[in-house]
């Protein structure tokens, strides 16, 4: 198990019960040396210098490249882009392939699960170019709605989809929707929401055959400030830059530039050099541990949160009930007396009081709790790092609360 | 610091002056669309004073309190002592300390209220 610091601070003299890994992930000991051993030893700029650190520094940003293709699956390293996170890459792709490719009229397919990141970009496309956005939503058992999807599809000519939700812990079936939604519509540009499901998931962007991938290095074990935008070479290759500036030019005049080949298009300027080395440190990380192994400690782990939770009497979950459908996120309100509701704020405040961290709120997923008619939610997340005993002090905290407020 | 004493467990369990006026002057909602909370305020004025004062809404334990507290300290109040009314003073009628998260639900009555004069000056103006 690897080393993660934050877990040996005491505040108030007690341990920190981290349970908002959905929001971001704690750090190993072997990235943040990653990242320093970068500062400290070879903090050159990339792609400028023919001095050792900044070659040094160059091979070790394209080390890092390489490392993250291959744990996704992508067929070369020339398809992962580094951005800042996954709301930068899926503006990207709304501002680039998006704003050349919607005209007026045309659909845009989205859902009630995404988290804002993947819906807002499309909304705002669709108001630019006079274009339909149509939402797809829920079935029984918080699933997406495959009819409503595949019948929606039909026409359409982009998908944004989430393979994981941040509220309901629901595993879209992805590879399986995207064959028939292949078959239904084989013109379709599919871009899906990674965030929460290549840090807890394998994940191979190939068999899933989508055509955009977005995730963030913070969610995975990596730092702040880096993130995946994953595209098929040959789309990534036709669209636009995204922005301009330095590292991404091939010719400047006065009349015209021209642009680097993919992925350094879309890279303008310095790009967040620390961060992507340490993003590759996070990747070691989980590849030595196994992704399988990964899912198969978060599903024991959400099995056991899910049967000690539901023992509370004043509960109410969303989500899958089954761990083997859902990712390691509960999503929950407690009530009191004559079933009042206890806010969520007051909830994560009480659970803050023992250095519980959960998050509460509408986790950046204010469609989705509109239509299921819930102002806030608390949600307890976990990963690898998380235990048995965090979620009995969970249990005690939320005891707590309803003992408090209740 | 437990910010879940007694008087503001209190004023949670129990709000002074929820509910709506039979023939209020002005009614004002106030939101917090990002953490949810919700209000409705509803005051009536004479000769420059709020005379009477109900409020109705959800959120947090904490908008509660602040909710409820309020609405007692302006009793009779001059509409122009209203619009001074500020940050600290919300944070002396609950005396506990807040995180800046919490703090916007611990305003949001007092930001209403505020609201609510505005536009009973605007109604005077118009």
């Amino acid at each position: 198990m690897a080393d993660f610091p934050l877990l040996k601070t005491r505040i108030r003299g007690k341990r920190i019960v981290y349970l908002d890994s959905t929001a971001t992930s704690l750090k190993p000991q072997a990235v943040l040396d990653g990242m320093n051993r970068y500062n400290r030893e070879y903090s050159a700029n990339v792609f400028r210098g023919l001095y050792d650190i900044s070659e040094r520094a160059t091979a070790e940003f394209e080390k890092a490249r390489e490392k993250i293709a291959k744990f996704i699956g992508a067929a070369t390293s020339r398809e992962v882009i580094f951005v800042r996170n996954a709301s930068e890459a899926l503006n990207l792709v709304a501002s680039t392939w998006g704003k050349e490719n919607i005209k007026k009229n045309d659909v845009i397919i989205t859902t009630i699960m995404e988290h804002h990141s993947n819906f807002v970009p499309w909304q705002q496309l669709a108001e630019e170019k006079e274009a339909t956005l149509k939402v797809v939503g829920l079935q029984s058992g918080y699933k997406l709605d495959e009819v409503e999807l595949l019948s929606a599809v039909k026409g359409a000519k982009l998908l944004a989809l989430t393979h994981i939700s941040n509220v309901l812990g629901t595993i879209n079936p992805i590879q399986e929707l995207i064959k028939k939604i292949r078959k239904i519509n084989p013109d379709i540009v599919i871009v899906v929401d990674g965030a929460q499901s290549v840090p807890h998931i394998p994940v191979n962007v190939a068999l899933l055959d989508c055509d955009f991938f977005a995730f963030s290095g913070h969610k995975m074990l990596g730092p702040t400030g880096i993130g995946v935008l994953w595209g098929k070479a040959k789309l990534l290759e036709q669209m636009r830059p995204y922005m301009y500036g330095g590292e991404m030019i091939e010719r400047v005049t006065l009349e015209k530039s021209t642009f680097q080949e993919i992925p350094l298009k879309f890279e303008a300027g310095t790009p967040d050099i620390a961060g992507a080395i340490g993003l590759g440190y996070a990747v070691d990380c989980l590849r030595s541990i196994g992704m399988d192994n990964v899912r198969k400690y978060e599903e024991n782990l959400t099995e056991l949160a899910l049967d000690k939770l539901s023992k509370l009497k004043n509960i109410t979950m969303y989500g899958p009930g089954n761990a083997s459908e859902k990712c390691g996120v509960v999503a929950f309100n407690v009530f009191g007396k004559s079933k009042k509701l206890i806010h969520p704020h007051d909830v994560a405040q009480i659970l803050n009081e023992d250095n519980i961290c959960v998050r509460s709120g509408h986790h950046c997923a204010m469609l989705l709790h509109n239509a299921l008619k819930l102002a806030a939610t608390t949600r307890a997340s976990f990963y690898i790092y998380n235990t048995e005993e965090d979620i009995d002090a969970l249990v005690l905290g939320l005891k707590k609360a309803i003992k408090i407020l209740g | 610091m437990d910010i879940y004493r007694e008087n503001i467990l209190d004023h949670y369990r129990n709000p002074r002056n929820y509910g709506k006026l039979i023939k209020p002057d002005i009614t004002q909602i106030g939101d917090n669309p990002l953490c949810g909370d919700s209000m409705v305020m509803e005051i009536r004025v004479s000769k420059g004073k709020l005379v009477e004062i109900g409020f109705t809404g959800k959120g947090c334990a904490i908008f509660m309190a602040a909710a409820s507290m309020l609405t007692e300290h302006v009793q009779g109040m001059s509409l122009s002592s209203l619009r001074k009314l500020s940050k600290d003073d919300i944070l002396e009628l609950l005396g506990i300390t807040l995180s800046p998260t919490r703090l916007k639900c611990a305003l949001l009555p007092v930001k209403t209220l505020q609201q609510s004069v505005g536009v009973m000056d605007v109604k005077k103006g118009g």
